[in-house]
């Protein structure tokens, strides 16, 4: 399936690591979707990107939908264990 | 048939008189002219997969031009970083693709080797945006397999913007053959039963096909949904489908 369920955050503050080492964030793409790499039908993958440094300004992750769970809840975990969590 | 071909990337003229760059795979020798097929590829962008399926149309005696459709966003660039750009700015819009496809079309017509007409195929986003172009242009055949998103587009506040082309159906301007899977949740067979029903109470030439054990994709042989009957008599109904609209 494409669902075409493509959602950005804002990832002001935030610094990623690609090809050519860190770069500074600002925005991410989740979505629900085919993967380029993983050996799964669909994946939930995350794009974190910084467009004015060029589409190459890139940190990819392909997660099998289990694993995307997982994640998503360790980090709430951690943001709270952090006692960051904005609610 | 010898499947002798070449392949190459060229700059064509898109949207607006924009030059773009596509991917170009004809016949070489054999007994022309010969039919031109636009491939559209899929929102995962202008890659490996796709440019394979270009080369098999020119294998099988068809002029198979590709445009990058995120050439504008991000040229030179990976075809996955290129696709990760575009997806974060809303995806292609719909008028621009109509612009890039009718820029391949001009630009297959226009080549010595070219019988005049020519037809779309697309994928997933692609097919779509195949349905999109048979609405839209003056073709002599379009491809629509498990396009998403014709009938039900995603809602409004989705970054990726779309609209519904159920209503646009009545402007069909050529013979449509359309191959779905059962197992599809995009579109479902509910959706297709939908279209079909509004193409049928235009009077338009169309035929679908939806294979029993197969959702979508099944005809990427990279993926697990992978399918191979279904992929083999897609295949074969698309060759007879070419050679009716388009030889």
């Amino acid at each position: 399936m494409c669902t075409y369920h493509t959602e950005r955050v804002d990832m002001a503050g935030s610094s990623g690591k690609g090809a050519d080492g860190w770069f500074p964030l600002s925005t991410a793409s989740v979505y629900f979707d085919h993967p380029v790499h993983a050996p799964e039908a669909h994946t939930l993958n995350i794009d974190f990107l910084n467009p004015s440094l060029g589409p190459s300004a890139r940190v990819a992750v392909e997660m099998a939908p289990a694993a995307a769970e997982a994640l998503a809840h360790a980090i709430l975990s951690g943001i709270r264990a952090g006692g960051a969590l904005s609610e | 048939m010898t499947h002798d071909m070449k392949a190459e990337t060229v700059t064509i003229r898109g949207d607006g008189g924009d030059e773009i760059e596509a991917y170009l795979a004809q016949p070489v020798g054999g007994d022309g002219p010969f039919g031109g097929v636009v491939v559209i590829h899929h929102m995962p962008g202008y890659d490996r997969s796709t440019k394979e399926v270009a080369r098999r149309f020119a294998a099988e005696g068809y002029i198979a031009v590709m445009p990058n459709l995120y050439h504008r966003e991000a040229p030179g660039a990976a075809p996955d970083d290129a696709a990760a750009a575009a997806r974060a700015l809303g995806g292609v819009p719909d008028q621009r693709l109509v612009g890039d496809v009718r820029g391949a079309m001009s630009h297959i017509k226009a080549m010595p080797n070219s019988n005049g007409k020519v037809a779309t195929l697309g994928h997933c986003s692609g097919g779509r945006q195949s349905f999109l172009c048979a609405v839209s242009l003056p073709l002599d055949a379009a491809v629509v397999c498990y396009g998403g998103a014709i009938v039900k587009p995603p809602p409004a506040d989705f970054a990726v913007k779309m609209v519904s082309l159920l209503e646009r159906s009545k402007d069909l301007q050529c013979p449509l053959l359309g191959l779905f899977g059962d197992e599809d949740k995009f579109p479902t067979p509910e959706e297709v039963a939908t279209l079909s029903a509004e193409l049928q109470e235009h009077g338009k030439d169309f035929e679908f096909r939806s294979y029993p054990g197969a959702g979508h994709a099944f005809f990427d042989v990279d993926r697990p949904s992978y399918r191979v009957d279904a992929a083999l008599d897609g295949y074969k109904q698309i060759r007879a489908f070419f050679a009716r609209t388009i030889a």
